[in-house]
């Protein structure tokens, strides 16, 4: 009877093994066809009609760009990949999306080892950390493969050499936050920033400039900075809590579109608020339509981020063509956004490209813009 | 089989659940020594799970070198090692700690925790080997927290090491804040330190901590497997009470595998710092949870008593070569949770299914005859 | 515990019970004189309903959690259960205009099928629960966040009238708070009632002796699962409302913040014992805490410390507490043979 029992658990365990191994290959395969259907692979070449002009300004073909997103899922993120997508079309090369589920330099590195292996061109990255990815960076860049930051820099210092396409002047961002609020409020009371990662790199430098800024203002104090981490409840959360704590509240600015969404949400149902609370910051105009229509917000800014993965991709295409370099002062054209030029290393910020001036929206424009 | 839900932590030293006779606790384990009694079989039953690893393995491999053109090339196994290596250097003690019937959900805040301290220090001017051997001291430290909440005062594991875990990632968070050490000011890590994560052992490809994790998986089986010791935690976890009474110092060993799984932890957080450069406070964060998954894909029963280093070390290699094969072919990476979650339900409810079909069939074929050990409603 | 129900240390008994939850609401309300003090506004209508808000989802995600700890099992996947509903039910508004109650019942459904599913494989394949939750737990969230795909959830998208379930408030308490408040009230009170609830304590004691006293443990279990699954979809319902929005971190890590606020509430974590008010009033301690410390101006940097040093001293406390009443029920046993010294039945 026991031997009989030990027969029919081994067999048991046996057909489980087998059984294992087939849902395991069947598993693979099911994620192999959903690969096929494309999900978050872009590639796109472009047709003969502009290879012409492209080779003419000496970019090369074929070029495979990596784009390495905090990760997958986040809007700004895909619509700045989007703008990649396009650039690298006109010029006759494509883009590669590759990143994780969570916002960690964890989640990165994998990608930036399979650039490595499929011997990208160039990786256009947005870090979710300062330092974690400097390493990788640096055997990529160690592989001949040229490094661009966007929208969230790294701080690799020479090792390795980097291009940060800025999406505008880091100083004019952090100074037009405050000269917004300030004039909402009359440049008297006390303002807190409703901020995303504590350790996110564009967040803090445009926060250094804001507190700088700030000092112009003597009857404006910034009295708190809470971290909303980009996601929708942590930041209503820690906008409550700031609430309570500062009943006093004037000014709020939330210099990501997360941030700002939510605390617009808030206030949009919570209005009697609004008699002594403004808010700015940085937020999607598609998001942030209603808000501004019904006056919950009056004005905010930002840029477009198709853009900024636009001209990523043809910084990203020159770096790799040879047709400029890191060099101060270099040049070259981003298709039908115009002609940019490298500007110097400043602080931990190596060479970097400014997209341009954000742009302020309003009532009166909001409903121009389709971002 | 025995019981169904019985809790990883039944039979903690000293912890007995109030108001339960110790007989009827006692006579759902001796269901579980029946058939532990029969040992050898039990050590080919094991075989028989890591010989599925083994298929399964060699199924994945093959998979990533079909669809995945550089799977193949030699620095593919380099990126696994970064990519998994500290995790599976965890996975190690918790393999014991689960095989004695506890957990410690704790292991990926106190990797946190000992970066941060070394950052800490390194920021303040310290020089690394004090800083290192301070980082390994807090793991201690840490672990022999877990030990004492669970054997001095008998509390359970889980609950335990859930408040350990906020308890030590806190103390991260309050140690460095937002901040990344080395900061600007900051002199950079020592270079052989950061080599760790650039280059692969000399002579060959596998990261150092490959090759660290492959030591610790010898030691670890080792005593386990060949020890008097390891049979004392098998003891342990199948039969607690049984143990103590047969002269094992379960609550000893208990408390010195909790202090080995800080020290541990806090090695893989110094070697994480080291492949990356750098700290942050949020090192690690929420990773308990995938080395627990590697430990059950392994075959380590979660009620302890049941489990082999071999199984983990090959449930190591399947997740880092399939997570390897998936980024690779660039798959959505919420693909690959999925996938892992898929692994992680079959390789459990299989065996299962098999040993509920084969009840089935002897029901259907007996008659309702007497008395099985499956008694479901 | 029922069938000790004649003994004489009862009413000390039911009084020791009684008083962890008591024990809990008074911590409260400690926190919140104490904040108070530091700030005054701490105690403003405004802040109070946030404070009521701020808990609401995880106490109501703690009901079901409660029921499935007390069987000694665990659900480790409501987290992802909630995010996947939220995302569900905004989708279905957006491109299909459902009416608004319909998005409730979705919710619940959809949570309720996994928490079946849950079950299921607890009860009928044997399988651990910490296994299947986990597995569910990567498994739904990678669902969710194909489903999500970049195409988060705005407030424009979700219907005003389900939205104002989030903000409105009835003689200046929130509906959310009320909706869970009625949850617990009503899940609380089938617990202390019906039979069936009450089964679920004897399976969490005992599982053995639980099956052999005739109790359909497999059932029980199975249905707790359920629940737990229902209440995490209707979770992720009221998190649509609340916040408006919903992409594919909704529901991110909710899991461990449920556990830890069930066991501060002093539900034992293997089973057996503890209630759903108080795993709500678990939920409410901590948040009081959280925003306490950001209002007597804390770092912010403190307040996770803080919460696992709380957890810890809530599982010592609890394990004490549970060795008094083993005492007191050994003591009472032989009380019961000596009615004489009936005096001496009360713990030390």
């Amino acid at each position: 009877m026991k031997g009989f029992n030990k027969m029919r658990i081994r067999t048991a365990r046996r057909q489980a093994a087998v059984v294992f191994v087939a849902l395991l290959a069947g598993s693979g395969l099911a994620a192999c066809s959903s690969s096929s259907s494309g999900s978050s692979t872009s590639s796109s070449t472009a047709t003969s009609s502009s290879s012409a002009s492209a080779s003419s300004t000496g970019i090369k073909q074929g070029l495979v760009v990596y784009y390495i997103p905090k990760d997958t899922q986040n809007p700004y993120e895909v619509l700045a990949d989007q703008g990649g997508e396009k650039a690298l079309s006109e010029l006759g090369g494509k883009v590669v999306v590759s990143s994780g589920t969570t916002d960690t330099a964890a989640a990165q590195i994998p990608s930036i080892q399979a650039a490595i292996q499929a011997h990208a061109n160039a990786i256009v990255i947005a870090g979710n950390d300062p330092k974690a990815l400097c390493p990788s960076l640096n055997q990529a860049a160690a592989q001949g493969i040229k490094i661009l930051a966007f929208d969230s820099d790294v701080n690799c210092g020479s090792s390795p050499n980097h291009l940060f396409i800025n999406q505008a002047d880091t100083q004019t961002i952090g100074t037009s936050e405050v000269d917004i609020l300030a004039k909402e409020i009359g440049s008297t009371g006390q303002i807190a920033i409703l901020s995303a990662a504590a350790s996110a790199t564009n967040q803090n430098s445009w926060i250094v400039y804001m507190k700088q800024e700030l000092a112009k203002y003597p009857n404006m104090h910034l009295v708190k900075i809470v971290y909303g981490n980009d996601d929708p409840a942590t930041s209503l959360t820690v906008l409550l809590g700031l609430l309570s704590a500062y009943p006093n509240l004037r000014g709020i600015i939330s210099p990501t579109t997360v941030g700002i969404q939510a605390a617009a949400q808030y206030l949009n149902t919570h209005k009697s608020l609004l008699s002594k609370l403004v808010l700015t910051g940085l937020g999607l105009p598609s998001q942030m339509k209603p808000y501004v229509l019904d006056g919950t917000v009056k004005e905010f800014e930002l840029w477009n981020p198709s853009n900024l993965g636009y001209l990523a991709g043809y910084a990203a295409a020159a770096l790799a063509s040879g047709t400029t370099s890191l060099t101060t002062g270099s040049t070259f054209k981003a298709g039908s956004l115009g002609t940019y030029t490298v500007l110097a290393s400043s602080g931990v910020t190596g060479p970097s490209v400014v997209l341009g001036p954000p742009t302020v929206f309003t009532k009166d424009n909001v409903t121009q813009f389709n971002f | 089989m025995s019981s169904d839900v019985a809790p990883p932590e039944a039979g903690t030293g000293g912890g007995v659940p109030p108001a339960v006779p110790p007989a009827a606790e006692g006579s759902g384990k001796v269901v579980a020594a029946g058939s532990a009694v029969s040992r050898p079989p039990l050590w080919r039953l094991a075989i028989r799970w890591e010989t599925g690893l083994v298929v399964a393995l060699a199924a994945a491999l093959v998979f990533g070198s079909l669809e995945s053109a550089t799977f193949t090339s030699r620095i593919t196994l380099f990126y696994a090692g970064i990519n998994i290596g500290y995790i599976a250097i965890m996975a190690l003690p918790m393999t014991l700690i689960v095989v004695t019937g506890e957990i410690d959900l704790s292991v990926a805040s106190m990797l946190g925790l000992s970066g941060a301290v070394l950052g800490d220090l390194w920021h303040h001017g310290w020089s690394i080997w004090p800083a290192v051997l301070v980082a390994l001291a807090v793991g201690a430290v840490g672990g022999s927290l877990n030990g004492l909440l669970v054997t001095k005062l008998g509390l359970p594991s889980i609950a335990v090491t859930i408040g350990t875990l906020t308890l030590f990632r806190g103390v991260a968070e309050i140690l460095l804040g937002s901040q990344t050490i080395p900061t600007a000011s900051d002199r950079p890590f020592p270079s052989w330190l950061t080599n760790i994560g650039v280059v692969p052992v000399s002579g060959t490809e596998l990261s150092y901590t490959t090759v660290i994790f492959i030591g610790l998986a010898v030691v670890c089986g080792v005593a386990l497997h060949a020890t008097p010791l390891g049979r004392a935690m098998f003891a342990a976890g199948l039969q607690s009470e049984a143990a103590r009474f047969a002269g094992i110092r379960v609550a000893r060993i208990k408390f010195w595998l909790y202090v080995f799984s800080g020290v541990i932890c806090a090695l893989a957080g110094i070697l994480l710092a080291a492949q990356n450069s750098s700290v942050s406070y949020n090192a690690g964060f929420g990773l308990e949870l995938n080395v627990v998954a590697i430990v059950l894909l392994g075959g380590v029963s979660i009620f302890g008593g049941r489990g082999s280093i071999l199984g983990v070390v090959l449930s190591v290699a399947i997740i880092g070569s399939l997570q390897m094969a998936l980024t690779q072919m660039n798959i959505d990476p919420n693909v690959q949770e999925i996938v892992i979650g898929g692994l992680l339900l079959i390789s459990v409810v299989i065996p299962s299914l098999s040993r509920a079909a084969r009840w089935l069939g002897a029901r259907l074929s007996l008659g309702r005859s007497g008395h099985t050990p499956w008694a479901p409603d | 515990m029922t069938a000790r129900a004649q003994a004489p240390g009862v009413p000390r008994l039911a009084s020791v019970l009684r008083a962890r939850e008591a024990g809990t609401a008074a911590l409260v309300l400690v926190v919140f004189a104490l904040a108070t003090l530091r700030d005054h506004s701490f105690a403003d209508v405004n802040s109070v309903q946030q404070l009521l808000v701020g808990a609401s989802l995880v106490a109501l995600l703690g009901v079901g959690e409660t029921l499935v700890i007390v069987t000694r099992n665990i659900d480790l996947s409501v987290g992802s259960v909630l995010g996947l509903c939220a995302f569900v039910v905004g989708d279905l508004f957006r491109h299909q205009h459902i009416p608004v109650w319909s998005g409730f019942v979705i919710a619940i459904a959809l949570g309720a099928a996994i928490g079946a599913i849950n079950g299921l494989i607890t009860t009928v394949a044997r399988v651990p629960s910490l296994v299947v939750t986990l597995a569910m737990l990567y498994i739904v969230r990678g669902v969710d966040a194909k489903l999500v795909n970049g195409h988060i959830v705005l407030p424009s998208q979700v219907p005003s009238a389900f939205a104002a379930v989030g903000y409105r408030t009835v003689f200046g308490i929130p509906w959310l708070a009320i909706i869970v408040a009625v949850v617990v009230a009503a899940v609380g009170y089938s617990m202390r009632t019906f039979r069936p609830c009450r089964e679920l304590y004897a399976i969490g004691s005992n599982p053995e002796a639980a099956t052999l006293a005739g109790i359909a443990s497999g059932r029980r279990v199975f249905m707790a699962f359920l629940t737990s699954g229902a209440l995490a979809g209707l979770g992720g319902a009221l998190f649509l409302a609340l916040f408006a929005q919903v992409d594919n971190s909704a529901g991110l890590g909710y899991e461990l913040n449920v556990i830890a606020a069930v066991v501060v509430g002093g539900v034992a974590i293997f089973g057996g014992s503890g209630t759903v008010v108080g795993a709500a009033l678990g939920a409410l301690l901590l948040n009081t805490i959280q925003q306490a410390l950001v209002a007597v101006r804390s770092s912010s940097y403190w307040s996770e410390a803080i919460a696992g040093a709380l957890l810890l001293a809530a599982i010592a406390f609890d394990r004490w507490l549970s060795l008094r009443v083993a005492r007191g029920l050994r003591s009472a046993e032989g009380a019961h043979r000596d009615l004489a010294t009936a005096g001496r039945g009360s713990a030390s």
